[in-house]
């Protein structure tokens, strides 16, 4: 009944961007391991797992966009200073870990409330985008071997996989919440007729 | 009360608030390969005296400047302690100098780039997809929804916060997450069905 | 003055998950929409919301037609959605620029060509309705009143033949929801109203009484409200 309409996905792309700058923004999480996590990740692995590899991909290059002038991602830094930083490997990652993620979980959408199911998706995206793009620049920007780059992004794993267990749970309540958002597109939405496109 | 409560942008009329967005990010961008491609003392001292000038002439006020090396103070000061230790001084000088000074350039990008003149070049570059399919106004409606989109959000979030202390839960992040996307789902929906009932997906 | 008119239309839902696959949501209705301000009234979970999302293709006919002046709303969606303004219960969801001025500058930009003309077009809008001091407030910072005044204004602008509204008032305290109400049944284009203000839709020309999917009664405002009142108690 309830047709689905470009708008919404427009509506949906930007509301998650928005949803992964206050995540990013929202005072990090205190660990008792002393790094402290921000939420950022998880914005982005949820985004993807909840909107869909095309939707999730093109929210989390929205994000990244809009942060080239909003201070907006996380560690304060104003904007673009990322990109010639240490960090810049991650924030390249992030779409790419959105869209594999949404891939996995929409491939098996009839499973898309099924917490093991979201939970390996997400950490299987972070794992072969995350955790290989960041620490590779983090090497090439601050002149640091693989071997040492890749042992500080070792680091991030516990907090990582803390982080896939939050976002697993809270996205299979979303498809829960809204199960039509990863059902197929009904052959219904296609819009008005051809003759009426020319106005 | 001002319109964008985001935002480090700060007007003037110095060159580089007439430059155009996509000539000061290809700037940006082949400095930082330059900085990678020729490591070196000259190098950075060149870059840093670049961004110094660059601060000045875009009138970057100190306090700025400093706000935006503080996020990065600390992972600056841990790198340069390590790569003295396992390098020596003046490697960790070239390295860590190289980044500082391209983090205040990009600080020159962000008080000299407004949220318009951004969004109007993105929507000009992608004039030319539109043949594929790419709609450049729903594009530019993305950008404004999605800044408008954080401080509802953030509204969002400190009452889901309220509502899960409440009721004694704000130590289980599930119980103020999940409303919080949820909401954010069915808000987006609204959103897409008033946009729809303006007429805007019809364009 | 315009005329919607449903035929033999029936709305279902897909309920994935749910018991059963499939549940109706508007039996089979036929309507002839023609009188100025037209009330649907009805418990929660009625189908008011859906009868009036049908007017402007926001929900679509699982079979029978919808048609708004002589045009086929599965049709001539563009068409339709220009001629029909649609007001909704939260302005939030309504108003989706930064600012003030650029919402309703949204909402011009079929009629005014320029950045700078429609901007000032914006601003005599907004004055019209008095709201010319908040044009460049940020949306967010607006009282609910404000907002739904605003929210208003903007569908207004482009001059609607038809407003569809869906309990426009409900969120608004007494004050507000009387300035709204007061001000969409003083409009001279047609309106469909749906409400829980039952004297709001005793002030309509004609008020439908939906229930369990279906217009259980259907005349002059006094009679329907009288009757829902009864059936009610
Ligand atoms: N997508 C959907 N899937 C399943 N059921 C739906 C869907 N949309 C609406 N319904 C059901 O259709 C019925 C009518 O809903 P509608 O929103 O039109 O009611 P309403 O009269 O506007 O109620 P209220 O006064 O609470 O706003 C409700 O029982 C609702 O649960
Ligand atoms: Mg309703």
């Amino acid at each position: 009944m309830t047709r689905r309409t470009p708008t919404t996905d427009v509506a949906l792309i930007a509301g998650f961007a928005a949803l992964i700058a206050v995540c990013a923004i929202l005072p990090d999480i205190k660990t008792g391991v002393g790094v402290p996590y921000s939420l950022q990740t998880f914005g982005v692995l949820l985004t993807g797992a909840v909107l869909g590899p095309v939707r999730g991909f093109l929210s989390v290059v929205l994000y990244l966009v809009a942060g080239l002038v909003l201070p907006i991602y996380s560690g304060g830094a104003s904007g673009i200073s990322h990109y010639s930083g240490v960090t810049a490997g991650y924030l390249v990652a992030f779409p790419l870990a959105a869209a594999l993620c949404g891939y996995l979980v929409y491939r098996n959408h009839r499973n898309a409330t099924q917490f093991t199911l979201v939970f390996t998706c997400g950490l299987l995206s972070s794992f072969v985008f995350v955790h290989t793009l960041g620490p590779l620049n983090l090497a090439w920007r601050a002149d640091l071997s693989l071997k040492e780059a890749f042992s500080f992004d070792a680091a991030y794993f516990p907090g990582d996989i803390a982080k896939n267990v939050v976002m697993a749970l809270i996205a299979t309540a979303v498809h829960r919440a809204f199960p039509d958002l990863a059902a197929r597109r009904s052959p219904a939405t296609t819009t008005d007729e051809p003759a009426t496109q020319s106005a | 009360m001002t319109a964008s409560p985001l935002g480090d942008y700060q007007p003037g009329t110095s060159v580089f608030h007439q430059l155009p967005v996509g000539a000061k990010l290809l700037g940006l961008l082949v400095l930082s390969i330059v900085a990678v491609s020729f490591r070196g003392v000259p190098t950075t001292i060149g870059l840093l005296v670049l961004a110094v000038a660059g601060c000045v002439v875009a009138g970057v006020r100190l306090r700025r400047a400093a706000r935006a090396l503080r996020g990065v103070l600390v992972a600056m000061t841990l790198l340069a302690a390590y790569q003295t230790w396992q390098r020596g001084g003046e490697h960790a000088f070239v390295v860590v100098g190289a980044l500082v000074a391209l983090l205040l350039l990009a600080t020159v990008f962000t008080t000299t780039t407004s949220v318009e003149r951004m969004v109007d070049a993105i929507t000009r570059w992608l004039g030319p997809f539109r043949r594929f399919g790419v709609n450049p106004e729903l594009v530019a409606l993305a950008f404004s929804l999605m800044i408008r989109g954080i401080p509802l959000t953030l509204a969002i979030a400190g009452e889901t916060r309220d509502a899960a202390r409440a009721r004694g839960l704000e130590r289980n992040p599930r119980a103020y997450l999940t409303p919080l996307v949820i909401r954010v789902v069915a808000h987006a929906r609204a959103t897409g069905d008033a946009l729809h009932a303006r007429g805007l997906g019809d364009d | 003055m315009s005329r919607i008119e449903l035929d033999r239309v029936v709305v279902r839902a897909a309920t994935p998950g749910g018991p059963v696959p499939e549940v109706t949501v508007l039996r089979e209705t036929t309507l002839d929409l023609t009188e100025q301000r037209i009330a649907l009234v009805g418990p929660n979970g009625s189908g008011k919301s859906t009868l009036a999302r049908l007017v402007n293709g926001l929900v679509e006919p699982t079979s029978g037609r919808v048609v708004v002046d002589g045009l086929d709303v599965a049709k001539k969606g563009r068409e339709v959605r220009r001629r029909v303004g649609f007001v909704f219960t939260d302005p939030s969801a309504q108003l989706v620029m930064p600012t003030v001025v650029e919402d309703v500058a949204l909402s011009l930009r079929h009629q005014v060509r320029g950045r700078e003309e429609r901007a000032d077009a914006a601003r005599g809008v907004l004055a019209s309705y008095g709201l010319e001091e908040l044009a460049d407030r940020s949306v967010h910072t607006l009282s609910g009143g404000q907002r739904q005044l605003l929210a208003l204004a903007g569908v207004l602008a482009t001059d609607p033949a038809v407003l569809v509204a869906d309990e426009p008032t409900t969120l608004l305290d007494l004050r507000n929801a009387r300035m709204i109400g007061d001000l969409l049944l003083g409009l001279p284009q047609q309106l469909v109203l749906a409400t829980h203000d039952l004297d709001l839709a005793l002030r309509c020309d004609r008020v439908l009484l939906v229930d369990d999917g279906t217009v259980v009664a259907d005349g002059a405002p006094d009679e329907v409200v009288a009757h829902y009142r009864a059936s009610a108690g």
